[in-house]
C-alpha cells in the first residue's frame, strides 16, 4: 500500500490537521508520502519531514500553487496520485475543495469526512449531520478520502524523512486568485484548541462577544459561534461550529446562549466535556451537556471570568 | 446567459433521522422530504441573476425517482424557467451524479452551473467539484458572494480562515454556502404557474454513463448516545466541578 497525503499549510508552516491525517494514514498502513504544494513553502515541507510515520515528502513549489486553487492543485495531485493506493487530505475547506476534483479526474469515488479506519478498504463516516454513522467499503483502485481531523490524534514529530522536489507544474488557466480576508486572532485555532467557548443568538450582538474574551484568555480557549450568531453578523463565518461549519472535539466545550440544534451538535458533540449556559431550562443543549447552568448569560459570564 | 441548477430531494432538515433496526440505512418511510437547503440557495441566486438581467434562462435538474418532480415543481415556483428530471431508481453516489450532470452540461451548454455545496443527507460535498473536473470548468465552492462581469465570475468563498475571492472564466461551477442569500418563499400564484412550466423526463440509463459506484455501505449505525449530565446551581459550583470532577481546567 502506498499513501499520498496532501499537507495543509500556509506556505510558511504546516497546519496541525496534517499531523492528524498522518495518524489516520498510519492506521491504513503502508508508506506515507506527503505532498506540500505551494509557493516558497520549503519550510513547511521540512516540517512535514519531521512527522513520525512519513517516509517521503514531495515539494511542489510554484506560483500556480500559492493559493491552493483547486483547478491547479487537483491537476498535480491527480498526476502524482495515479501511482498510489490511497490519497488523503484533511476535511478542511481546502481539502474539500480540491480532493473531489482529484477523485473525478481519476474516475473514482471520494469518501468524505472519514472518522475511523476499519481496514485499508473500509472506512467510517458520519451522514445526516452525524445522526447516523456509515461504514463503507470501496473497491476502487485508488481510495480517495478526506479525513476529519477532530477524529484523530496528531502524529508525533521527531522524524527526518527525505524531501524531494517535484517539477510538475499544473496551471489549468481557468481560475485566478483575487484576494483574501483572513481573520486575525491571537487565540488558538478552533479546530486545534483544547478548550472552546462558543456564543449563539443569545449573545444578542457582536459587542457582547467581548464577554467571552476574558474567559477565553484565562482558559487558553478558542472562540466559536452558532450559525445564528454568524448569520446575524455578530461574528465572522470562520467561527461557525456545526454540520456545515467547523467540527471540533476539545476537552472542554462551553456553549453560551446556544439552543442546541442538531446542526450545531453535529460540530461539537464529540467534545470530552460539554458545558451549557442557557436561560431556558428546556433548551435541547442540556440533553447532551455534562454540566448545565440555567441562568442569564449576562450575569454568568462576568462571574465565571472572575472565578477562573 | 443560461444557468443550470442541479437540485436534490432530501429529508427535511428539521426531521430527526432514525437508523433502521437492521442497520441498512436510515428510515425514510413517511418522513417529510424537501429541497436540500443549499439547493434552495442555488435556485435563489440563479433567479436573482435573471431578475438582475444577467441571466436569460434558469434550468433546474434533479436526478432520482419520480418523487423528485415535487422538488422540481417547487424550483419552478421559485422562478426557474424549465426543469429536467433524470429518472432512476438507483440511489447514486456523487461521482455518478456528476457524470450525468456533465452529459447534460454538454447538451445544454450553460454559462454557469450553481449547485449546493453539500447535500444534507450524504453530507458528501463533492458533486460540484466533480462536475467541474469532468467538464474542465473552474470552480467557486462555498460561495457567499457571486458577481458576473464580462465573461467572468468573481466568487467570494467561505474558507476556514475567513474569506477568499477567486475569478473564474465562464462557463464555471459555483457551489453555495448558507450566507449567499436568503431564499424566498413560493407564492400561491407562482405555485399555480409552475404547474404549466415545462418539465422534461429523461431516463438515466440513456446517457451511456456507468451508474454503479464502487463504494458499498456495509452498515449504518446510530451514533453513540451522549448521556446528559447534571444541572449545577451556580457559577461557583460549575467551576468546582470542572476543576475537581471533570479535571478539564
Ligand atoms: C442546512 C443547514 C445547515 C446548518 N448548519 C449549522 C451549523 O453548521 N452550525 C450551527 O450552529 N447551526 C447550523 N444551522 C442552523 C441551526 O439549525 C440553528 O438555527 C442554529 O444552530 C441556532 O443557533 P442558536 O442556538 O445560536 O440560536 P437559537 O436557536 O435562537 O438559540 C438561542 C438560545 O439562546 C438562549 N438565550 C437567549 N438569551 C439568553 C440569555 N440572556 N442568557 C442565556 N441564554 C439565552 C435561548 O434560550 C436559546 O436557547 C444550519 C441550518 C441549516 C438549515
Ligand atoms: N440526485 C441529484 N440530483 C440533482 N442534483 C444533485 C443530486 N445530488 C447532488 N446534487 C447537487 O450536488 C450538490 C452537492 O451534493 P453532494 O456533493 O452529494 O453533497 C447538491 O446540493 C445538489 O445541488
Amino acid at each position: 500500500m502506498a499513501i499520498l497525503l496532501i499537507a495543509e499549510h500556509n506556505n510558511q508552516s504546516l497546519k496541525s490537521e496534517t499531523h492528524k491525517v498522518v495518524q489516520a494514514a498510519s492506521a491504513i498502513g503502508g508508506d506515507i508520502t506527503v505532498l506540500v504544494a505551494g509557493l516558497n513553502c520549503a519550510a513547511a515541507a521540512n516540517e512535514a519531514a519531521t512527522i513520525i510515520g512519513v517516509s517521503k515528502v514531495l515539494l511542489a513549489d510554484n506560483a500556480a500553487y500559492e493559493h491552493q486553487l483547486a483547478e491547479n492543485i487537483a491537476g498535480l495531485v491527480a498526476e502524482l496520485g495515479a501511482n498510489f493506493s490511497h490519497i488523503l487530505a484533511p476535511a478542511t475547506t481546502t481539502g474539500k475543495n480540491f480532493l473531489p476534483r482529484v477523485a473525478a479526474m481519476l474516475d473514482v469515488a471520494q469518501i468524505s469526512d472519514v472518522i475511523a479506519i476499519e481496514s485499508s478498504d473500509t472506512f467510517v463516516r458520519p451522514i445526516y449531520a452525524g445522526n447516523a454513522i456509515a461504514t463503507v467499503k470501496s473497491t476502487d483502485a485508488i481510495k480517495v478520502l478526506t479525513v476529519r481531523p477532530a477524529a484523530f490524534r496528531a502524529a508525533q514529530t521527531g522524524n527526518s524523512a527525505t524531501v524531494e522536489t517535484v517539477a510538475a507544474v499544473h496551471d489549468a488557466g481557468v481560475s485566478k486568485y483575487i484576494s483574501a480576508e483572513l481573520t486575525k486572532s491571537e487565540r488558538p485555532e478552533l479546530t486545534a484548541a483544547r478548550v472552546v467557548i462558543s456564543g449563539g443568538r443569545g449573545m444578542q450582538n457582536g459587542e457582547n462577544f467581548a464577554l467571552l474574551n476574558g474567559i477565553a484568555d484565562k482558559l487558553g480557549a478558542a472562540i466559536g459561534a452558532s450559525r445564528a450568531a454568524v448569520d446575524a453578523g455578530f461574528v465572522p463565518n470562520d467561527m461557525q461550529v456545526g454540520q456545515t461549519g467547523k467540527i471540533v472535539a476539545p476537552d472542554l466545550y462551553i456553549a453560551v446562549g446556544i439552543s442546541g440544534a442538531i446542526q450545531h451538535l453535529a460540530g461539537m458533540k464529540d467534545s470530552k466535556v460539554i458545558v451549557a449556559i442557557n436561560k431556558d431550562a428546556e433548551a435541547p443543549i442540556f440533553q447532551i451537556a455534562d454540566y448545565g447552568l440555567v441562568a442569564d448569560l449576562f450575569t454568568v459570564l462576568p462571574e465565571l471570568e472572575q472565578l477562573l | 446567459m443560461k444557468i443550470l441548477v442541479p437540485v436534490k430531494r432530501v429529508i427535511d432538515y428539521n426531521v430527526k433521522v432514525r437508523v433502521k433496526a437492521d442497520q441498512t440505512g436510515v428510515d425514510l418511510a413517511n418522513v417529510k422530504m424537501a429541497l436540500n437547503p443549499f439547493c434552495e440557495i442555488a435556485i435563489e441566486e440563479a433567479v436573482r441573476l435573471k431578475e438582475a438581467g444577467k441571466a436569460s434562462e434558469v434550468v433546474v435538474i434533479s436526478i432520482g425517482t419520480t418523487a423528485v418532480q415535487e422538488q422540481l415543481r417547487t424550483a419552478l415556483a421559485l422562478g426557474a424557467d424549465r426543469a429536467i428530471h433524470i429518472e432512476t431508481e438507483l440511489s447514486l453516489d456523487s461521482l455518478q451524479v456528476a457524470k450525468l450532470l456533465a452529459k447534460l452540461v454538454g447538451e445544454e451548454q450553460p454559462d454557469l452551473v450553481i449547485l449546493g455545496k453539500q447535500a444534507i443527507d450524504s453530507d458528501n460535498n463533492q458533486t460540484g467539484q466533480m462536475l467541474a473536473a469532468l467538464t474542465g470548468m473552474g470552480q467557486g465552492t462555498f460561495a457567499s458572494k457571486v458577481q458576473i462581469n464580462d465573461g467572468k465570475v468573481q466568487v467570494t468563498r467561505e474558507i476556514d480562515g475567513g474569506l477568499q475571492t477567486v475569478e473564474l472564466t465562464l462557463p464555471a461551477v459555483v457551489s453555495t454556502d448558507l450566507r449567499l442569500n436568503e431564499p424566498r418563499y413560493a407564492s400561491l400564484p407562482n405555485i399555480m404557474k409552475a404547474k404549466k412550466k415545462p418539465l422534461e423526463v429523461k431516463a438515466a440509463d440513456s446517457f451511456g454513463v456507468n451508474l454503479q459506484s464502487n463504494v458499498t455501505v456495509v452498515k449504518v449505525a446510530a451514533p453513540a448516545v451522549r448521556q446528559g449530565g447534571i444541572k449545577v446551581e451556580s457559577v461557583a459550583e460549575l467551576v468546582d466541578k470542572l476543576k475537581h470532577e471533570a479535571k478539564v481546567i
